[in-house]
């Protein structure tokens, strides 16, 4: 529980930053909130030669309204993402998922960018991202570039980043009127991450869901994008009569739901096996459509 | 609504308490005082073991075996012993010849095999965390660097994880002798004769998993020495027994050695133990002279805090048509682990008077095996023993009920001693001295609102209803005050359970209460001056308790076994009783009257029908100034009291849990939670209250959420809070608690004890509740914790491996458990 010896740096520009971690290539770290890094380090899991703390660079804080997206700076804190009156207002869902994050204590040091970063399928706002095709910025020495979401969880703990870039933050598209969202989190105690999470964004028109993205936590070595899913939610009622096709009659959007664990390989750990975890992956993902749907 | 009424009910008891300014003539005893020692424990304003810093002061880190089972081949501490700020680097070997072997106080049977158990493992280790090697170094940073720099290399032998398959021939051994550490047997009646064409036998196996205690405070050890002399400073609840095992075992002389436990966070029986790194500290500074810290960290706890529960009990219930019981018969092997430690094989035997629990009976059979394992041991936690056994007894109720189609409360109602029948000599030879279970009874069902709760079940069942109601009742009884010494000699234990007290009135008035218990979270220091302040009639803020301290408080028996206010709060009654006695005299004779003719009120000693009189604190100031004392009279106003009782305690209650079960994903929620307890009289109900709120957590947590798990090589999986998980306040219900009081007849303050008692009620209400909603799926358990993989599995999720049920029975055949 005392990690190894590691050197600390603190820039206190972008650009000083960049340099510091272009010198220091694979052996620095970069430091925000220290939520997820720190206990790595504890554990002796990881051993950096040095931490780079991102907490005195300016500009990387914060929420702005863009027109067409959000853009959420990446040192910003979950608890200052979940009190920003532009992000529930534009972009809800990352509100609910954020919500879910741990407790309090840790939603005040753990940091929007920190918990996408690192890249942990058990997250909770990785999966959200994937769902609403969020943009991630991020900068070094060479420049600043553009990630797709779809492409920045390329495995296990690892993001598309290269050593030493930085992020600098996030756009999350504006999806606009006629959508519903919700974040079904299914976890063992109130702070604990998530045994598996759905995360929903639906449109509906004329009774049935015109358009379903759904992203999935914790259902693989990275977040899932749910496409089977997707496509056979298309032209669904979501809405049905009843306890949901329980025990009664058949429910089209039970149904459809059972394509959600398709094409993913989720983990079996203490809390759940692997078939548990497809099938709270189609129960969850019902829910979460249910809800996003109302 | 009601808990909001019940939360008001507490709030405005508090808020009448602290507007009595002035307790004269007003009972301390009965009030929900604030506890005085909250302010600096919350704050952290306290000393706390690892807060304290010594002059030259270095920190151990231990080394700790990744193996399960092997043999030691070679340690090699000497790249550690030339790392920056090492002092000193040293293996089991090299400690070999002074370090002894841990105790266990409780060899229980004649059988019993009791290993020798060095501190730090010579030549095999036997868990996974056991101490192969340590470092002594400036900083604790450094210390721990330096562990890296040790090797050793192990020859692995075979794990031994399951008990069945470890009683079984020829397997591995954990030690020489075998596998069995001991075997105990008791019984009361003709268990044959009940058995013999029972109309109606429940045959049943239950696990208690094993469980890991989590005090707030994980441990921490300071050792130090003059040369001469030692002080150790230990997060522990035993300062008195700890310095008498460590004289013993360390061959340091007992008047050489002081014991301190500075204000302590938590134990509930896990820092009821001579650990390995109390006795380990104490050599380092004898051989190094200099003063050494060692804290844990959660993982290293994780590992190496005693664990408990871990038992797997086969329990059989004869019964006639009409429900009564005939007879019960347990069988039970209980997992030691790797050693015997303090009371390692007391613990399952602490329950083996318990499962007959409130019920009458023709006859009681009960046999325990203890079982090596290599596991980190197994110790007294919160309950220890009563808890597995009312698990079992009331679990086993539950399926009598549901096999003859009656409800679990009328099954109870027909075997349970009726409050007209105390004192009532059980068939486990126990005399239980009063209780009301009846009036208990009837008020939880009153407050849970049974009958509308058992309509909306049976409403449910009829919609099938993806989500079931479930109804648990634990009507539990305990044992607890330990304990008459003659007793606790008569089952082989080492010490004896009397408590002490001295009372000291100074020359101001003020009062000193120097107790032998050792409180860690009870508030004693409140109770206590409650007790005292209506004893001597002195304001409850003019008294101090002292405590914790060897040097401070000689003479105790310390704290666990819900034996603090029942023995000990009665000794400080009695030292207070002797003192007033004291203060009589010196008042007939300033008074020139008669003993006989000086009455005590309020802190004033009065002739009779005058209103001459003197207050104790004029007394001993007049005891003080010793200018006018009678003949052969000590100028002090002090006395020392030792109780020991003469029966256990029986707090007693019945528990209510409404569980809603979501059959779609298997979490089990608890809805309702009722809590009727009756621990007798109450000395401070605010008190009570979190006791009993602690304890319920305790208990719904073994039921729903925590399990150490071991792979099968003997790893243990759960060493973080993310995987070991404890409920925290968002995880639980609203309780609504409310009490029916009926004094214990076997001391003077007629107090039960309340510190285990919501734990050993809570677990099986609350599984009884999970089963309860299940039982139209035909599923008649579901193994602890009750998690909702495991709910899923038992309902046929996956194959249905986890348990019997084959989906929905329909409602018809589940009418008669319901109604
Ligand atoms: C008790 C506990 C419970 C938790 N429960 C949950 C939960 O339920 N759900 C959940 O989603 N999370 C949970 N978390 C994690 C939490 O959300 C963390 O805030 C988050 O994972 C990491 O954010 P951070 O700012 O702390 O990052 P850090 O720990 O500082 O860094 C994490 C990783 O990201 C990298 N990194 C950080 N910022 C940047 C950047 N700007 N550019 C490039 N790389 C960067 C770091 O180098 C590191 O590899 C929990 C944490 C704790 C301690």
């Amino acid at each position: 529980m005392i990690p190894a010896a590691f050197d600390y740096i603190r820039p206190a520009s972008l650009d000083e930053a960049c340099r510091v971690l272009g010198d220091a290539g694979d052996e620095a770290k970069i430091l925000a909130g220290g939520q997820s890094l720190l206990p790595l380090l504890r554990l002796r899991l990881a051993y950096p030669a040095a931490l780079v703390d991102l907490g005195r660079v300016p500009g990387l804080r914060g929420v702005e309204d863009r027109g067409d997206h959000v853009f959420i700076g990446a040192l910003t804190t979950h608890d200052e993402v979940l009190r920003s009156a532009v992000v529930r207002e534009h972009v809800p869902l990352v509100a609910l998922a954020t919500a879910t994050v741990a407790d309090p204590a840790v939603r005040h040091r753990g940091t929007f960018g920190g918990s996408l970063a690192h890249a942990d399928p058990a997250g909770d706002l990785p999966a959200v991202a994937l769902a609403l095709d969020c943009v991630f910025v991020a900068r070094s020495g060479e420049g600043e570039r553009e990630i797709p979401a779809a492409e920045f969880f390329v495995d296990y703990l690892e993001p598309a980043l290269h050593p030493g870039e930085v992020l600098l933050g996030v756009r999350v598209p504006k999806l606009g009127a006629g959508w519903g969202f919700h974040y079904e989190k299914f976890h063992r105690t109130a702070q604990a991450w998530a045994v598996v999470g759905v995360a929903a964004a639906v449109r509906v028109e004329g009774g049935s869901l015109e358009e379903a993205r759904i992203g999935l936590t914790n259902m693989g070595p990275a977040p899932v994008r749910a496409r089977a899913v997707e496509t056979a939610l298309r032209g669904v009622a979501p809405a049905p009569g009843g306890n949901g096709g329980a025990g009664g009659s058949r429910d089209p959007l039970r149904d459809a739901c059972g394509e959600a664990a398709e094409g993913t390989a989720p983990p079996a750990d203490l809390h759940a096996g692997q078939d548990y975890r497809r099938h709270l992956a189609r129960v969850l993902t019902y829910r979460a459509v249910r809800a996003a749907s109302a | 609504m009601t808990e909001q009424l019940d939360a008001g009910l507490v709030a405005r008891q508090i808020a009448e308490s602290d507007q009595l300014s002035d307790p004269s003539g007003v009972r301390e005893v009965g009030r929900a005082r604030r506890r005085k020692e909250d302010a600096r424990l919350v704050t952290g304003r306290t000393m706390w073991t690892d807060n304290i810093q010594l002059p030259g002061m270095l920190y151990v880190a231990f080394l700790r075996s990744p193996m399960a089972h092997a043999r030691i081949t070679r340690v090699d501490v000497s790249a550690a012993r030339v790392q920056p700020g090492v002092v000193a680097a040293y293996a089991g070997q090299d400690l070999a010849d002074e370090q002894g072997s841990l105790p266990c106080a409780w060899p229980v049977s004649e059988d019993v095999v009791i290993p020798d158990h060095p501190p730090m493992a010579v030549d095999t280790v036997r868990y996974v965390g056991e101490a192969v090697a340590c470092v002594v170094a400036t900083d604790r940073y450094k210390a721990a660097d330096a562990l890296e720099a040790i090797e050793v290399d192990y020859e692995p032998l075979e794990a031994v994880l399951d008990m069945t398959e470890a009683l079984a021939e020829g397997g591995p051994r954990v030690h020489e002798a075998g596998n069995q550490a001991f075997t105990w047997k008791f019984a009361g009646g003709d268990i044959e004769a009940a058995f013999r064409d029972a109309p109606v036998v429940i045959d049943r196996t239950y696990v208690q998993q094993r469980l890991i205690p989590t005090a707030m405070e994980p441990r921490a050890v300071v050792a130090t020495t003059d040369g001469d002399a030692f002080t150790l400073y230990s997060a522990t609840q035993i300062p008195h027994v700890l310095r008498v095992m460590l004289a013993l075992t360390t061959g340091i002389p007992e008047h050489r050695l002081r014991v301190v436990a500075p204000d302590v966070g938590g134990g509930f029986g896990s820092k009821l133990q001579v650990t390995a790194e109390e006795v380990l500290c104490l050599l380092l500074t004898r051989r190094l002279g200099k003063p050494v810290k060692w804290t844990e960290s959660r993982s290293e706890g994780n590992l190496t805090v005693h664990h408990g529960r871990d038992q797997l009990q086969r329990i059989s219930v004869a019964a006639e048509r009409d429900g009564r019981i005939r007879g019960v018969r347990v069988d039970l092997l209980a997992d030691m682990g790797a050693y015997l430690m303090l009371v390692t094989p007391g613990v399952p035997l602490l329950g083996a008077f318990m499962y007959n629990g409130i019920y009458k009976m023709d006859a009681y059979d009960f046999t325990c095996t203890g079982v090596f394992t290599t596991k980190m041991p197994t110790d007294a936690y919160r309950g220890a023993g009563r808890p597995e056994a009312t698990f079992a007894i009331e679990r086993a109720v539950d399926e009598l009920a549901h096999e003859l189609g009656l409800d679990p409360i009328e099954v109870r109602r027909r075997n349970w001693i009726t409050h007209q029948e105390f004192p009532y000599t059980t068939i486990a030879g126990l005399t239980y001295d009063s209780g009301n279970y009846e009036a208990a009874t009837d008020r939880a069902l009153a407050l849970f609102g049974y009958d509308k709760l058992r309509a909306e079940q049976a409403d449910r069942r009829d919609r099938r209803d993806p989500v079931q109601l479930g109804i648990g009742v634990s009507t539990y009884t305990e044992m607890c005050g330990l304990a008459p010494s003659r007793v606790l000699g008569s089952l082989s234990y080492g010490a004896g359970g009397w408590e002490h007290a001295a009372v000291r009135l100074l020359p101001t008035g003020k009062v000193e209460v120097v107790t032998g218990t050792s409180p860690h979270g009870q508030g004693h220091e409140t109770a206590w001056s409650q007790i005292v302040a209506d004893a001597l009639g002195v304001p409850f803020d003019d008294v101090s308790v002292l405590h914790g301290d060897t040097a401070v408080a000689p003479r105790g028996m310390d704290t666990y076994g819900s034996r603090s206010l029942v023995v000990g709060g009665v000794a400080v009654l009695r030292a207070c009783e002797k003192v007033k006695d004291k203060a009589r005299d010196l008042a007939a004779h300033l008074l020139e009257a008669a003993p006989g003719d000086v009455e005590f009120t309020a802190g004033e000693f009065r002739v009779r029908g005058t209103s001459e009189g003197r207050t104790i604190q004029e007394l001993a100031l007049a005891a003080f100034a010793a200018h006018d004392l009678p003949d052969g009279f000590e100028p002090r106003l002090d006395a020392d009291a030792t109780f020991d009782p003469e029966n256990f305690s029986f707090p007693h209650g019945t528990h209510l849990c409404a569980v809603e079960v979501d059959t779609e994903t298997g979490t089990a929620k608890i809805r309702s939670y009722v809590a009727v307890d009756d621990v007798g009289s109450v000395v401070n109900p605010l008190i009570v209250e979190g006791q009993v709120h602690g304890g319920i957590a305790q208990g719904i947590a073994q039921a729903l959420f925590e399990e150490a798990v071991y792979d099968s090589e003997g790893n243990l999986l759960t060493t973080t809070m993310a995987d070991y998980l404890i409920p925290s306040a968002a995880d639980l219900p609203e309780f609504v608690t409310d009490r029916t009081e009926t004094p214990a007849t076997s001391n003077p303050l007629g107090v039960k004890g309340v510190g285990e008692a919501g734990t050993i009620a809570s677990t099986p209400a609350v599984v009884n509740a999970v089963v309860d909603a299940l039982r139209p799926y035909g599923v008649h358990d579901v193994p602890m914790p009750c998690t909702p993989e495991r709910i899923w599995r038992v309902l046929g999720g996956g194959g249905g491996t986890g348990g019997s049920a084959t989906g929905w029975a329909g409602p018809t055949e589940s009418e008669g458990g319901a109604r």
